[in-house]
């Protein structure tokens, strides 16, 4: 049986990236999700672009404090050497290179790694929010997102024809079906979701996948 | 004799912002850190064809009510009675709610123009109006439709854009406490764009949970020197 994993599930995998002592913004959407699957054996400092490096974690607090939220709007819980500066600070930052890892979603990714995330047909008003400075200034760029559209289209093109958040930015991709990293000679797909095959994944995609010679099936 | 900066009411403070002014509002998105005290005056005040530049357009009452019940105010009330004529900022309207934010419905009539700037380049934009620099280079936006008839320039092997400043007649802040100075201090996330478009503005208007005396702030902590803030109005929560 083909198993499609779950936002939960998937951010849970792409949170097993984060190198100990590194420095990690999370998107709005699924990425925000990593916050709660940090690998009990590292350090993880959440810094969130409204201003705050250090957070612990999701706050499942009834009484949100609006004082002390992610650029998500989510409540978050304080933790031990935490700072909050102002939006230049922050951003200062983010395209200085002070930030290890950024998770954004996407709707898009091409074979070279460029990112669509923030526009979409018969929506010109939305705006891209920090999404193109924390692609274009974080050191590693991981996308978590569905692999297909709800009407079954491809969302690994070889070209985006969503407008562009950035240009060559994407490192890894963690999807319901497949995990990929983005290479100078294509992407490779390197994790299936149980019961998946290769040939399967990459009906669902539009580049033509290099399959890794260690491919396996997702470990969580 | 210090110049008086206290105003006794949200209403007083913002009584001369005039039709076709720009207005600067801190914040970040529909919570923490917004002068909403502020924004509901120049709300009720009604100057007309204003230009507005902040970091979200807000989602608007109706929509409000959808994250929560009783629903609550923001940006969107000055959309919803008709003041702005364009609208610059990051986060216009947002791609997880229904395209119904006052904002996005009247861009969508062709009503309120919009300039789209990433977040970061908000910011600096803001910074350098503060700082009376004529504009920087970024690599954000490059090969993206935010480098659409800008300057560019290879610095160090890598493209960059020219970025301009930007600057507005009225700045309308939130802070935590403030001196009888306006000297101000902020708290937790609550702090984003306010001190950034703090003395980007010729009026910077600070709405504060509490007014303090001079010497009662130290003054390691001070984020927003008073040289940066024109008046204060204290409301209490």
């Amino acid at each position: 049986m083909k198993i499609h994993l779950d936002e939960q599930t998937i951010a849970l995998r792409a949170a097993k990236e984060f190198e100990d002592g590194s420095v990690v913004n999370l998107g709005y959407g699924m990425p925000v999700l990593c916050a709660n699957f940090i690998p009990e054996d590292r350090s993880v400092y959440f810094q969130s672009e409204n201003g705050i490096l250090g957070y612990a974690g999701l706050s499942t607090d009834e009484e949100k404090d609006f004082e002390m939220i992610n650029a998500a709007d989510q409540p978050i819980t304080p933790a031990p050497g935490m700072s909050f500066f102002d939006s230049a600070a922050s951003f200062d930052m983010i395209s200085g290179g002070h930030i290890n890892t950024v998770v954004l979603g996407a709707y898009q990714v091409s074979e070279k790694g460029d990112l669509a995330n923030w526009g979409r047909p018969g929506r010109p008003a939305t705006g891209m929010g920090g999404g193109m400075d924390l692609a274009v200034g974080a050191g590693k760029v991981i996308i978590t997102m569905l692999h297909s559209t709800k009407e079954g289209k491809a969302r690994i093109v070889n070209k985006c024809s969503y407008p562009l958040t950035a240009k060559h930015c994407v490192k890894m991709i963690f999807t319901d079906i497949a995990v990929m990293e983005v290479t100078e000679k294509g992407i490779v797909l390197k994790e299936v979701a149980p019961g998946w095959t290769a040939e399967e994944v990459q009906a669902l995609t539009e580049p033509r996948l290099i399959i890794a010679s260690d491919l396996k099936e997702i470990e969580l | 004799m210090a110049k008086k900066k206290i105003f006794k009411s949200p209403d007083d403070a913002v009584a001369d912002i005039f039709d076709g002014a720009t207005v600067m509002i801190g914040g970040f998105g529909s919570f923490g850190g917004l002068p909403i005290a502020l924004i509901v005056a120049l709300a009720k005040r009604g100057p007309k064809k204003l230009t507005v530049i902040a970091n979200a357009g807000g989602v608007g009452f109706e929509l409000s009510k959808r994250i929560k019940p009783d629903g609550y105010q923001d940006i969107g009330i000055l959309f919803e009675k008709g003041l702005v004529k364009k609208f610059i900022g990051s986060m216009p309207a947002l791609g997880g709610m229904p395209p119904t934010a006052p904002i996005e419905k009247l861009h969508n009539e062709g009503k309120v123009e919009l300039e789209m700037v990433p977040q970061g380049t908000l910011a600096q934009r803001i910074r350098a109006g503060a700082g009376g620099m004529g504009g920087f280079y970024t690599q954000v936006g490059v090969g993206t439709v935010a480098e659409a008839g800008k300057e560019k320039k290879t610095i160090n092997g890598k493209e960059y854009i020219l970025e301009m400043p930007l600057t507005a007649d009225f700045a309308l802040i939130k802070a935590h406490k403030a001196d009888a100075l306006g000297n101000l201090v902020y708290k937790g996330t609550a702090r984003c764009f306010n001190p950034v478009m703090a003395g980007a503005a010729k009026v910077t208007i600070a709405e504060v949970d509490k007014l303090v005396e001079v010497g009662k702030l130290d003054p390691e902590v001070i984020i927003t020197p008073h040289v940066y803030v024109s008046r204060i109005v204290e409301v209490l929560r």
